[in-house]
């Protein structure tokens, strides 16, 4: 499916990102850079704040501080909704609909946000389930389909709205393992395309293999950065030395 | 034998059912399907007002719906009607003339809908956050993520409970006889209850009671078919010849070694 990205995609940059809920200080100043059409894998341990990053970039929630910029352009005083057009999200449990058929859970945001007829938002929801090999399961219902064919659907669906930048939360988390290689191949794929995408994985070779960057979060912060080989080869920080020891 | 016979002849003399039937069909069946209809319509707009409302972030639209539901869903329905049709009689008497139905449709759905409210509360509720979460992060507004996503999946999850108030209302509306009616006006009930006032033989109420039967019974399996077609609706049937999806988008994409390091959890 190389090819499939937008030719539209942008460079992103997370800048000095804070959030805190109540006491809580899960963002406490996350950095992140991604070349326009690049890949930046987010690794590092539970609770290290690796998917409200995620969700501060497309503004699901908030940030109090810090700047997001897509194409060197902040972004947060955009309208959040337009903004989520641009930037598409997978999730770890798919979040797909699970009272719409698959056609329709890729049709409605184009109906309905994109304002497109019926037979052209069809046209296009079908050419994305031909793309991520689900074409014969357009009349289904999520439910009957396996993990691994509902996160492509959801991947489908995300990209139908020709997205600027992709964000993966653990997108392969939920899975069973033999399912995983399916997701993964679509992700490389897309990354091989030139869509700019964060991916948030616990999947070591995949950031090792597909990521332009690789970023290492601990307690709310980056605290390494760096092309794959450097952060797994030849790790600097000593947190990270031991959270990859910890999981290679 | 005597007693038997006395018990049969009170409750199911032929004659007396003959004599009502066809007063029931034009008149009671038609009066009796207006109201309920009409409180059952009404009391569903109204539930799903005070459900989006109950669940508000803003207090000033949750504590009236809490408050209202408090108040209809605890107060016995004959005090309510009793209290809405007599208390606004004259007010109605002026918009709809000597008219009980219009207060007593009233009165109906505002009971309804205190409890429709609840049902479709729980049933919204009850749609994971994650739900609303991938509307949103599509682009939908909350309020469209609402009405598109988060309302059909909750509506559908409390379809049983619904129906079972739908039935409460059919049998509930028995209870605007209290607001006077006349001859023409009369529903199953109250057309039965003349006949065995009339007659001295209960006859005409059992027949009413066996329309309450007709209409409700059939509901009552509406709401176990739906209820098993939800179930299994829910079930999850995994593709064996599932592989992933490689075959199509091709292996060589992935990278040679992917090796899982999941992190403490």
């Amino acid at each position: 499916m190389t090819g499939t990205a937008t030719t539209t995609s942008v460079s992103l940059n997370v800048r000095d990102v804070h959030l805190a809920f109540g006491a809580n200080k899960v963002l406490r100043g996350a950095d992140l850079d991604v070349a326009r059409g690049g890949t930046a894998c987010v690794i590092g341990p539970s609770g290290s704040g690796k998917s409200t990053l995620l969700r501060t970039i497309n503004r699901l929630i908030e940030p109090d501080r810090g700047d997001v910029l897509l194409d060197g352009r902040s972004v947060l005083r955009d309208d959040p909704d337009a903004l989520r057009q641009r930037v598409g999200m997978v999730f770890q449990q798919f979040n797909l609909f699970p009272h719409m058929s698959v056609l329709r859970n890729i049709t409605l945001a184009l109906r309905r946000i994109k304002k497109l007829s019926e037979d052209e938002a069809t046209r296009i929801a079908r050419a994305q389930l031909e793309l991520v090999g689900l074409a014969a399961k357009a009349d289904s219902r999520p439910a009957h389909l396996s993990g691994g064919q509902q996160q492509r659907v959801a991947i489908a669906r995300a990209l139908a709205l020709q997205p600027q930048v992709m964000l993966f939360d653990e997108a392969t988390s939920a899975l069973d393992p033999e399912l995983v290689k399916g997701v993964l191949a679509v992700m490389a794929d897309l990354s091989a395309g030139g869509m700019t995408m964060v991916v948030v994985t616990h999947e070591m070779g995949f950031a090792r293999e597909v990521a332009d960057t690789v970023a290492f979060m601990d307690h709310g912060v980056v605290l390494a950065a760096g092309e794959p080989a450097a952060i797994f080869e030849a790790p600097e920080h000593p947190r990270l030395r031991q959270f990859l020891s910890q999981v290679l | 034998m005597d007693t038997l016979s006395t018990l049969w002849e009170t409750f199911f003399d032929g004659d007396s059912m003959r004599e009502a039937l066809p007063e029931m069909l034009t008149v009671g069946l038609p009066n009796t399907l207006i109201l309920a209809i009409s409180a059952a319509l009404l009391g569903s707009v109204l539930g799903m007002l005070l459900a989006i409302a109950g669940i508000s972030r803003t207090r000033w639209l949750r504590w009236p719906a809490r408050v209202y539901t408090d108040i209809f869903r605890g107060l016995p329905a004959a005090a309510t009607i009793l209290l809405i049709g007599v208390g606004l009689a004259p007010l109605g008497m002026e918009v709809w003339g000597h008219n009980p139905y219009p207060l007593g449709i009233l009165a109906l759905s505002l009971i309804a809908g205190a409890y429709i409210g609840e049902i479709f509360r729980s049933g919204i509720q009850s749609v994971e956050a994650a739900q609303l979460e991938g509307a949103r992060a599509l682009g939908f507004s909350w309020g469209e993520a609402m009405r598109l996503v988060i309302i059909p999946q909750g509506v559908r999850r409390v379809l049983p409970a619904w129906v079972n108030q739908l039935i409460a209302l059919i049998k509930d509306s028995s209870l605007v006889y209290f607001l006077g009616l006349v001859a023409s006006q009369r529903e199953l009930f109250r057309i039965g209850q003349d006949y065995a006032a009339t007659t001295g033989n209960e006859s005409a109420l059992l027949l009413a009671g066996l329309f309450y039967l007709v209409l409700t019974v059939p509901l009552t399996h509406a709401v176990n078919w739906i209820d098993r077609r939800l179930r299994q609706g829910r079930a999850v049937t995994v593709d064996p010849d599932d592989d992933g999806g490689l075959a199509l988008v091709g292996e060589t994409a992935l990278p040679p070694q992917t090796a899982t390091g999941k992190d403490q959890r």
